[in-house]
């Protein structure tokens, strides 16, 4: 029997004793039982009135994800006021692709609000002079009609207020309720406000806000330029795009969250929807604990967790390994192709003791154990190298540089413009990506697979056109093309999360391998691609 | 042809087709909502008789030329009981629209108040809320229409508003009903007090959410219920940047 195991019969036996010991009578319904490890609940809504608010009004800090704002320390409930304006704005929702979405506060997810059991929250909600829409609020924190939507009715240029008390504690969703409801969320209209308990949430190292939402745009994932809302797709719920913190890319590259080992992270999860459910999980990591749907207790030792829609969770785990470790919505076609996938990059001392693997086989695709399934580790830079840094052969651009604090040894350095790579360098370092992200499906021998694939080896369709191969790398290609007199029709997704460094690298790589000889691809090539397509199409009505 | 030489007769001789006013109706329409008042009637059609309807916006130009001869509704002078802080404030000064008020783009921030009064100057008044719905209906069954109106409601209003009447007329000789501002009605405090009769504590009962939805009569004219969403949220002297507004009349 494992060590686990005894642990765990040990814990039953002893829940078992305590029952069998306690004075009850032995008709008593069982679940009425005290069980051994469980607290005594909080009391509820009951227990939430802490009196009247002391002190002068507290202007709530309000950050954007990721970040949250500072734990609260105070011992008494107060008034809190919160300033949250609606803004509709056009912005990326993934490289070159811009969406109208409708914000608290100007980024989706909204602002994160945090309160204190007990707090009197006194909410203004403004509604931008420029808004096309009325707006309101329901607060899942709120007890009373509507959650504040009623009361939050804005129409655009104006101002509303309401107060509640926060009478329970917990993490909850915000969202906009005015009708029509769905679109409005669709639009991201959605936050996480967090009543902490009186006494705090135990202190960590770290905590980060991440939100999922489904969006869904008239043109297809990655079509490029402003894509309107498609109400059809929401209806049949069939997003194209779901995404981590309403940008595909919002927490990958430079845009990671960042952490070291040995440090306790927590993660305010929430999901906006509005349709879908989030199988959240973080891959290569274990959730020590997940305050399940946002409430008091916790579940230990946790990999994956459902957050619903219009829900939320708590997760929080230690770090002992150094790596990036990947955000997904578990249901993978959701993380792969639509977007819903994040990066924690984690720096420090590696732990053999931990977690180990000989050298050699670094970069070997997905051969790391427990680094994820080997289709993973071909989707994704990551799992597969535990951190970019310490293979100083791997040029990163500033997308996938870690902070200069966080190599070992080094006085933090003030972060400097990627050096451009000779033609060996640049090959190189294609190379690696090439086997990271290409080789799952045009095979490290760049042959392809018959009927499906097509080859890169001596490919006349690849060499004919270097501006096309970009295009293809960062915007995917789908339909019927003729590679060496074969017709392939399938689908290639865009590989958003390469920098325009990687794709020039990538890029260069396989026009010089399999038998192929042609001139370098630049970043600044790729940077044009990108920014023609984000300039075309799509046009406004 | 009949109604169209009738249409003739009625706008000013020599005017372009875009200026006064066209013929609309009669014709029905159905209830946005199909509230249960208990009467049997639930969800039945409206009938709408014939009215006339501006074939364009209110502009800038027209407005000027209203608080000219009508100083109490000028920027400053109104009173605040009629028209908030934001009335006419896109305008550069209360007797110049300056260059981010066109002058041939539609009037807006101008509260239910003075669009009424406009009105009342020309010897007309606000449509009501069913007559805008008629009008605006035209067009309805084609494909696109609602994705269309969807497309436009989900743009942030531009800094400068687009001239009126740049694009083609509608069934009725109709222009800009859709894509170009939110326009007033008479009775748009409508969805606010037309509550189910027999729970007058609740009004609000269908402007939110779930209880908004299951009285939305179709469940996808998501068009119509974001005007409806609109407009309750309005108060008479709200002026709001995208919210003009256009004037009606009973037939003679």
């Amino acid at each position: 029997m494992s060590p686990v195991r005894i642990a765990f019969a040990v814990t039953v036996i002893a829940s078992l004793t305590l029952f069998a010991c306690s004075d009850r009578a032995p008709t008593s319904p069982p679940v009425k039982a005290p069980v051994a490890g469980v607290a005594p609940d909080t009391g509820g809504s009951a227990r939430g009135d802490l009196g009247p608010p002391q002190g002068a009004p507290i202007v709530a800090p309000l950050t954007d994800a990721p970040a949250v704002p500072p734990p609260i320390r105070r011992s008494a409930p107060a008034k809190v006021v919160v300033n949250l304006e609606v803004k509709e704005l056009e912005q990326e929702i993934a490289p070159g692709v811009k969406y109208v979405f409708w914000t608290f506060g100007g980024k989706v997810p909204g602002k994160f609000i945090r309160v204190r059991q007990g707090d009197t929250v006194e909410l203004h909600l403004r509604n931008a002079p420029d808004s096309k829409m009325p707006h309101n609020i329901d607060l899942h924190a709120v007890t009373g009609p509507g959650g504040g939507a009623e009361s939050s009715f804005t129409a655009p240029g104006h101002e509303t207020q309401f107060t509640f008390k926060a009478l329970n504690q917990g993490l909850f969703v915000y969202h906009c309720a005015t009708a029509p409801v769905g679109m409005h969320i669709a639009n991201g209209m959605y936050g996480l406000i967090l009543v902490e308990p009186p006494e705090g949430l135990p202190p960590v190292d770290r905590e980060f806000y991440v939100m999922q939402g489904d969006f869904y745009t008239q043109g297809e994932t990655g079509a490029a330029g402003l894509q309107p809302f498609d109400m059809e797709k929401a209806i049949a719920e069939q997003p194209t795009y779901v995404l981590f913190n309403g940008r595909m890319g919002a927490l990958t590259g430079d845009h990671a969250l960042r952490a070291k080992v040995g440090e306790r992270v927590r993660i305010f999860v929430g999901n906006g929807g509005p349709n879908l459910a989030s199988s959240f999980h973080v891959i290569g990591e274990i959730f020590d604990r997940v305050f399940t749907e946002g409430g008091t207790r916790f579940q230990e030792n946790v990999g994956t967790t459902v957050v619903p829609p219009g829900g939320a969770a708590i997760v929080e785990f230690k770090l002992e390994v150094p790596g990036t470790y990947t955000l997904v919505d578990h249901a993978l076609f959701r993380a792969f192709n639509k977007g819903a996938i994040g990066q924690l990059q984690v720096s420090g001392e590696g732990n053999e003791a931990v977690f180990s693997h000989p050298k050699s086989d670094r970069d070997q695709l997905g051969a790391a154990p427990g680094a994820g399934t080997p289709g993973l580790a071909a989707v994704l830079p990551g799992p597969s190298e535990p951190n970019p840094l310490d293979n100083p052969n791997v040029p990163r651009s500033p997308l996938f540089e870690t902070p200069a604090s966080t190599k070992e040894g080094t006085a933090a350095q003030a972060p400097q413009a990627p050096k451009p790579l000779s033609l060996a360098e640049q090959i190189e370092a294609g190379r690696k990506t090439f086997t990271t992200t290409c080789a799952a499906c045009h095979q490290a021998n760049g042959q392809g697979i018959p009927g499906g694939i097509p080859p890169l080896a001596k490919s006349d369709f690849l060499m004919a056109d270097k501006r096309r191969s970009i295009e293809i790398v960062t915007g995917g290609l789908s339909g019927p093309v003729m590679v060496n007199g074969q017709r392939y029709n399938s689908v290639m997704p865009p590989i958003t999360y390469l920098s325009d460094a990687e794709v020039a690298n990538v890029l260069t790589y396989v026009r010089n391998a399999f038998g192929n000889k042609g001139d370098p691809v630049t970043p600044e090539e790729v940077s044009e691609v990108r920014a023609s397509r984000a300039n075309q199409g799509g046009g406004r009505l | 042809m009949s109604a169209l030489a009738l249409v003739g007769m009625l706008v000013v001789a020599g005017a372009a087709p875009s200026e006064g006013m066209a013929r609309v109706g009669p014709g029905r329409i159905q209830p946005a909502f199909q509230q249960d008042r208990g009467d049997g009637a639930a969800g039945a059609e409206i009938e709408v008789p014939a009215f006339l309807l501006d074939r364009h916006p209110v502009t800038n130009a027209e407005f000027l030329e209203f608080v000219r001869r009508h100083p109490e509704w000028q920027r400053g002078r109104v009173s605040p009981l009629f028209a908030d802080e934001r009335y006419l404030a896109r305008w550069a000064s209360p007797l110049d629209p300056g260059p981010d008020a066109p002058l041939r783009a539609p009037v807006t921030e101008v509260s239910w108040f003075a669009a009424r009064a406009y009105c009342k100057s020309r010897g007309a008044r606000l449509p009501t809320e069913n007559e805008w719905e008629l009008a605006a209906r035209a067009g309805a069954d084609e494909p696109g229409f609602t994705a269309r109106i969807l497309a436009w409601y989900a743009q942030p209003t531009p800094k400068v508003l687009p001239e009126v009447a740049r694009g083609e007329p509608n069934a009725w000789g109709v222009y800009d009903l859709h894509g170009l501002v939110w326009e007033w009605v008479s009775d748009f405090t409508n969805a606010l007090v037309s509550g189910d009769s027999r729970d007058p504590g609740d009004p609000d009962r269908i402007q939110f959410c779930g209880a908004g939805a299951l009285a939305l009569r179709d469940k996808r004219d998501y068009a119509t219920f974001m005007r409806v969403a609109f407009r309750s949220s309005l108060e008479a002297r709200y002026s709001i940047a995208n919210l003009g507004f256009r004037c009606a009349r009973d037939l003679p």
